[in-house]
């Protein structure tokens, strides 16, 4: 393919503007000062319902959806639909628990969920855990994001290594200026962008193949030629692991730090619960790039990942580029990149508060005022960036980059009692939480050694997702310490936490 | 709002999506040439938006009306 110059001015003009305006977003609601926790790692909590659904829009369905999601259609089929199952799935468990973790945390001035932890069972060690669970489960995910977009920049034939130094050291340094306006800003400028590219293909490409039910149709023809393809439906064996993967990932999601970070910027209740039914709209974008996917095997006459072809994350890219002018094309690659910034920029934003929070005040410097709070956060944002630089441009590392993330929805899921149960009962101690999150995270561990850290379904239970599994056990093990807890009558009310705290104002 | 009935509304997405795998894991009816393993989760994204709104409506009129009354 011939990108023109003018092509390419395009794509560089539209991620350029995008990146202006995370520069210049903190003169956004202007504060006082940016040197104050508060303000610079969750924008002052001031944002209404149209901000958070762009923020937690752009921050969750991310570049390494638009690459991802795409390329399982076109390497697997209909075991995509994992995302939108998982996406329907999520929003029920925001409704229940973000208002009374956001009450909480408004009330008592909390920046991260470890904060939470750490009064409600008043312990700061199981606040660590938490929080460097947390901290390790977002690395992968964020290298994940570079990792995406280096798909698009080798299919444009730029040189990928500096592109991607150049672009996240940008999105670092304008997270540092603006801290969570940031992201908060240019969500909305690249939503805009990704949505209108993704309708528009969405609209032309049934039009093109005469029918959705063209395309299912030739796609179904190249099953015979691939056993693990299947464009209409799941094959009943991995029934077990296809529902344990979406209800995990769905449990996950707003565990992980950058779901919690964009959750606590809301200015109300009614705003987090608003976007528990706005944000699945976004789902329906999802179920569109999966059919995108399927219609890229009908592009490319074969199966993505299989023998002599492009791999599996090219279908997106390959499937614009064979239907579009040039021109079109440079606009939605240059969407898929921007698809990187916001989530870059939040996941290195929230990995950041919880090393200052929960790391940081806690052990080393207790009276820590906000505003060395404010910059050291900062400064861990650039450390946190450069750190996922390296994991993904490091050949070894950014093979294994891709299963990294699923271990990384595995490991968070292990925070879920602490948090979620948390929530709704101050009866656990932290014995009980902290020996379930150890057995939880092990047995997790063990599984995956069992299947060589090259997959997140087992397939001896009929391929259960790890992550459920692990999690029943982590739930095992804290019903039994609280049963021995219960025997030696030592159960009471744990933390400094009143569960009236926890009701949200309606 | 009766919690048990919030609880029901709340949980429906997750019986009828994991409990009903079996019952949407087909391809047909087909409808506008989708299988129907993907319509009927197409259909789920709006219907689970809707229970969440519907929630959160009559959460926030109740709201409203006590604090009217108070």
């Amino acid at each position: 393919m011939s990108f023109t110059d003018y092509d390419y001015a395009l794509f560089f003009a539209v991620i350029i503007v995008v990146l202006f305006i995370g520069f210049i977003s903190f003169l956004w609601r202007k504060p006082k000062t940016m040197d104050d926790i508060t303000e610079w790692g969750l924008g002052g909590r001031r944002f209404g319902t149209v901000v958070i659904w762009f923020l937690l829009g752009g921050d969750m369905y991310t570049a390494y959806t638009l690459i991802a999601v795409p390329g399982v259609a076109g390497g697997s089929g209909a075991l995509a639909m994992f995302a939108i199952t998982y996406g329907i799935m999520i929003y029920p468990i925001v409704y229940l628990m973000m208002p009374r973790l956001w009450t909480v945390s408004k009330n008592r001035n909390y920046i991260t969920v470890g904060d939470f932890v750490k009064d409600r069972f008043s312990s700061p060690f199981l606040a660590l855990l938490i929080a460097m669970t947390g901290v390790l489960a977002e690395l992968p995910y964020l290298a994940l994001q570079m990792v995406s977009i280096g798909y698009v920049m080798q299919a444009i034939l730029l040189p990928v290594s500096i592109s991607l130094i150049i672009a996240f050291l940008l999105v670092a340094a304008f997270t540092f200026l603006s801290g969570m306006r940031a992201p908060a800003l240019t969500a909305i400028l690249k939503d805009a962008i990704i949505w209108g590219v993704v309708l528009t293909i969405v609209i032309y490409v049934p039009i093109h193949y005469g029918g959705f039910g063209n395309i299912f149709a030739t796609a179904s023809s190249y099953t015979k030629t691939t056993k693990t393809f299947s464009p209409l439906d799941m094959p009943p064996s991995l029934a077990l692991g296809y529902v344990t993967l979406a209800l995990g990932s769905a449990m996950a999601l707003f565990l992980y730090p950058h779901g919690i970070t964009g959750t606590l910027g809301s200015k109300d209740v009614r705003t987090i619960k608003r976007n528990a039914s706005l944000l699945p709209l976004y789902n329906v974008l999802l179920l569109i790039v999966a059919i995108l996917g399927i219609a890229a095997v009908v592009a490319n006459g074969a199966v993505f990942g299989t023998k002599g072809q492009a791999a599996t994350s090219f279908a997106f890219p390959y499937l614009i580029k064979d239907l579009f002018p040039s021109t079109f094309t440079a606009l939605a690659y240059a969407a898929i990149v921007v698809g990187s910034v916001v989530p870059a920029s939040i996941m290195a934003l929230a990995s950041a508060n919880l090393l200052t929070r929960n790391v940081y005040v806690e052990y080393i410097n207790k009276n820590a005022t906000s505003a060395q709070q404010a910059r050291l956060s900062k400064f861990l944002v650039i450390v946190v960036i450069v750190a996922a630089l390296i994991f993904s441009l490091t050949p070894a590392a950014s093979g294994y980059v891709i299963y990294l993330q699923t271990f990384g929805g595995a490991f968070i899921l292990q925070t879920l009692p602490a948090v979620y149960l948390a929530l709704y009962t101050r009866k656990f101690s932290k014995y009980s939480i902290g020996v379930g999150w150890f057995v939880g995270l092990s047995s997790t561990l063990y599984i995956l050694y069992l299947l060589n850290f090259s997959g997140s379904l087992y397939a001896p239970i009929d391929y259960m997702y790890v992550g459920i599994f692990g999690l029943i056990l982590n739930i095992i093990a804290v019903l039994i310490m609280h049963g021995i807890s219960l025997m030696l009558h030592k159960v009471k009310d744990e933390g400094i936490i009143e569960n009236s705290e926890l009701d949200s104002e309606f | 709002m009766n919690k048990v009935i919030k609880g029901i509304l709340l949980l429906l997405p997750y019986i009828f999506m994991v409990l009903g795998f079996s019952i949407y894991n087909r391809v047909n009816p087909e409808l506008g040439g989708l299988p129907f393993f993907y319509w009927y989760q197409l259909l789920w994204i709006f219907l689970a938006a809707g229970l969440t709104f519907t929630i959160y409506t009559l959460e926030s009129r109740e709201y409203d009306r006590k604090k009217v009354k108070a």
